[in-house]
């Protein structure tokens, strides 16, 4: 009976795991098969390129690609710099009106960037970042996920080790450099995964703020292309969907143990 | 030496607020003094070039009150999250409970259920799209195997809104397996053993030990889930951009389009500070409550 049940179990967990990935499959199919074969699932039609060749010929993918990696390393650096610095200040350092500072800074985690979208706007424009790729970043340097994750990792390094190198003669910012830094490795690690596949994924801010081929990043060009007004046919979408897919699949592919830890790491609090 | 005592505080203060005066100058411009202009601008009208804005107080709000596409947004938002939460929710547990047995091509299949969550929403879309398209998409050739008729899922009024929840659901349910899984490997394999010899069913064993030790979960969980609810609408650009006749129109895809499409700041703003106000009572609840109950170290 058990082991009936058991093989059942199995089989619904395959099952379901075949139907979850089964829009990807298909997707990677129609995409090396003529409109005509993938939608008649014409199983032995012939394999072909041209979809990509001609999705690739559509729009400035490779501009867009740029875009996009411009886009995401921005970020990165500037949430590790100011999250490394304000994690380090609420772990560490004492002084008044920290806490209050600290509520603030948890009340963001729930005034969702993506619903400020009008005055936000309005605020990239009056700096002058309309249609710039700082423009699309800066709102979400600051992020008070990443101050709190830092801060966690912050806390969690023996204060011998800062007494240590206070008495060898380092001052505050050598401490962070030298002690803090390179003992929060894992959590920076685990931060860059999630920062890198949010925002390389992120579509509303960046439709918002970019306005140019120069600057829109794949998942904005990739809506443009597929609008149906451009008359696209879905052997063509598959083709550039996959194309702008690819790097984050393939490297969560080979990262896959990396991937799901970090997105644990910064999961748990 | 309090004298000195004192130079050091002092020190450690000037050191405290520059560190964090880049974080703090940035949550101001991005996130606080933002939410303050939205409260502001919610409460003049839209300025024409004859008629300059002016001070209305809440008519802003009373108009989105008095009208019926606002009510309909927020009736789609609320089945919206209604489905999208709990159900990804139970299927997550399902996976993260399937994942963590023994069950051949165990890597396979905890692939296959947390693989969209690294695709973008847009792509995601795109690959639906291939899924729900009336009379090629793949659901129509399944159908007709059966001999179903066509249907045009995202073309009409009863179906628009359950295509898009199904897409959330499948983008969602394999991250939230992930924070499952973490929590079932952390239950003692002595709980197991004890109720084997206590002759407990697997089923008793799950509901009543697995269950509750994953309530802390569960609620983390509820609280992503339901702030993905206002926030994940990207794939309704390209699956049905809110239609047809607002059928499947969201609270933040509205807003947007009061904003962007309609040029009508005022009350976009106004819709901005009600999500901002129901967001604003889920922290109030998560910080004081839930907080209280559930440890997470």
């Amino acid at each position: 009976m058990s082991a009936l049940s058991r093989h059942i179990e199995a089989f619904g967990a395959l099952l379901l795991a075949v139907i979850w990935i089964s829009p990807l499959l298909f997707a990677f199919w129609a995409a090396f098969h003529s409109t005509s074969d993938a939608v008649n699932f014409n199983v032995t039609a012939p394999w072909t390129l041209d979809n990509f060749r001609v999705a690739w010929a559509g729009a400035p993918w490779l501009q867009y690609f740029l875009n996009t990696f411009l886009l995401v390393t921005v970020i990165l650096i500037g949430q590790f710099i100011v999250t490394t610095l304000a994690g380090f200040a609420f772990a560490q350092v004492r002084f008044p009106g920290r806490d209050f500072v600290f509520i603030l800074v948890l009340m963001q985690l729930f005034i969702l960037p993506e619903v400020l979208i009008v005055e936000n706007y309005a605020m990239v424009s009056r700096l002058g970042l309309f249609d710039s790729i700082l423009g699309v970043g800066m709102p979400y340097m600051a992020s008070a996920f990443g101050i709190f994750l830092m801060r966690q990792a912050f806390k969690g390094v023996p204060i011998e080790l800062h007494e240590a190198a206070r008495v060898e003669g380092c001052g505050w910012f050598g401490i962070l450099w030298r002690v803090y830094v390179p003992l929060a490795r894992p959590t920076y690690l685990a931060y860059a995964l999630v920062s890198v596949s949010t925002h390389w994924n992120n579509f509303l801010w960046p439709l918002i703020v970019t306005n140019s081929p120069d600057t829109r990043p794949l998942t904005v060009g990739l809506s443009i292309f597929g609008a149906p007004e451009n008359g696209v046919d879905i052997s063509v979408i598959s083709a550039a969907t996959m194309m702008s897919v690819a790097p984050l699949l393939v490297a969560f592919l080979v990262f896959q143990r990396q991937f799901v830890q970090a997105f644990l790491r910064a999961g748990i609090k | 030496m309090a004298h000195h005592v004192n130079i050091e505080r002092r020190r450690q203060a000037v050191y405290g607020w520059l560190l964090l005066s880049p974080a703090v100058i940035l949550l101001t411009t991005f996130a606080f003094y933002p939410s303050l202009a939205t409260l502001w601008s919610s409460l003049f009208s839209r300025g024409t070039r004859r008629r300059p804005s002016e001070f209305v107080g809440t008519e802003n709000y009373t108009d989105l009150f008095a009208d019926p596409t606002f009510w309909k947004v927020v009736t789609n938002n609320l089945i919206y999250a209604g489905a999208t939460i709990p159900i990804s929710i139970a299927i997550a547990l399902g996976m993260a409970l399937w994942a963590n047995s023994k069950i051949p091509a165990r890597g396979f299949v905890r692939t296959a259920y947390f693989t969209p969550t690294v695709l973008p929403m847009i792509a995601a879309a795109n690959l639906w799209l291939f899924f729900y398209t009336p009379g090629l998409g793949v659901l129509d050739q399944i159908g007709s195997l059966f001999g179903l008729p066509s249907v045009n899922w995202l073309g009409q009024p009863e179906t628009a809104l359950w295509a898009v929840i199904v897409v959330t659901i499948w983008k969602e349910a394999g991250f939230f397996m992930i924070f499952y899984l973490a929590a079932l490997q952390t239950i003692p394999e002595d709980l197991k053993e004890a109720a084997d010899i206590e002759g407990a069913s697997r089923w008793t064993y799950t509901r009543r030990i697995v269950l509750p030790l994953l309530m802390p979960t569960t609620l983390f969980i509820m609280v992503n889930a339901l702030i993905n609810s206002v926030k994940l609408i990207d794939h309704l650009f390209i699956l049905t951009k809110g239609g047809p006749n607002d059928a499947s129109k969201l609270i933040l895809y509205y807003i947007w389009e009061m904003a962007f499409a309609f040029f009508d700041a005022p009350h976009a703003a106004a819709m901005t500070i009600l999500v901002l106000v129901v967001l604003g009572v889920v922290a109030g609840i998560k910080f004081t409550i839930l907080d209280k109950r559930t440890h997470y170290q």
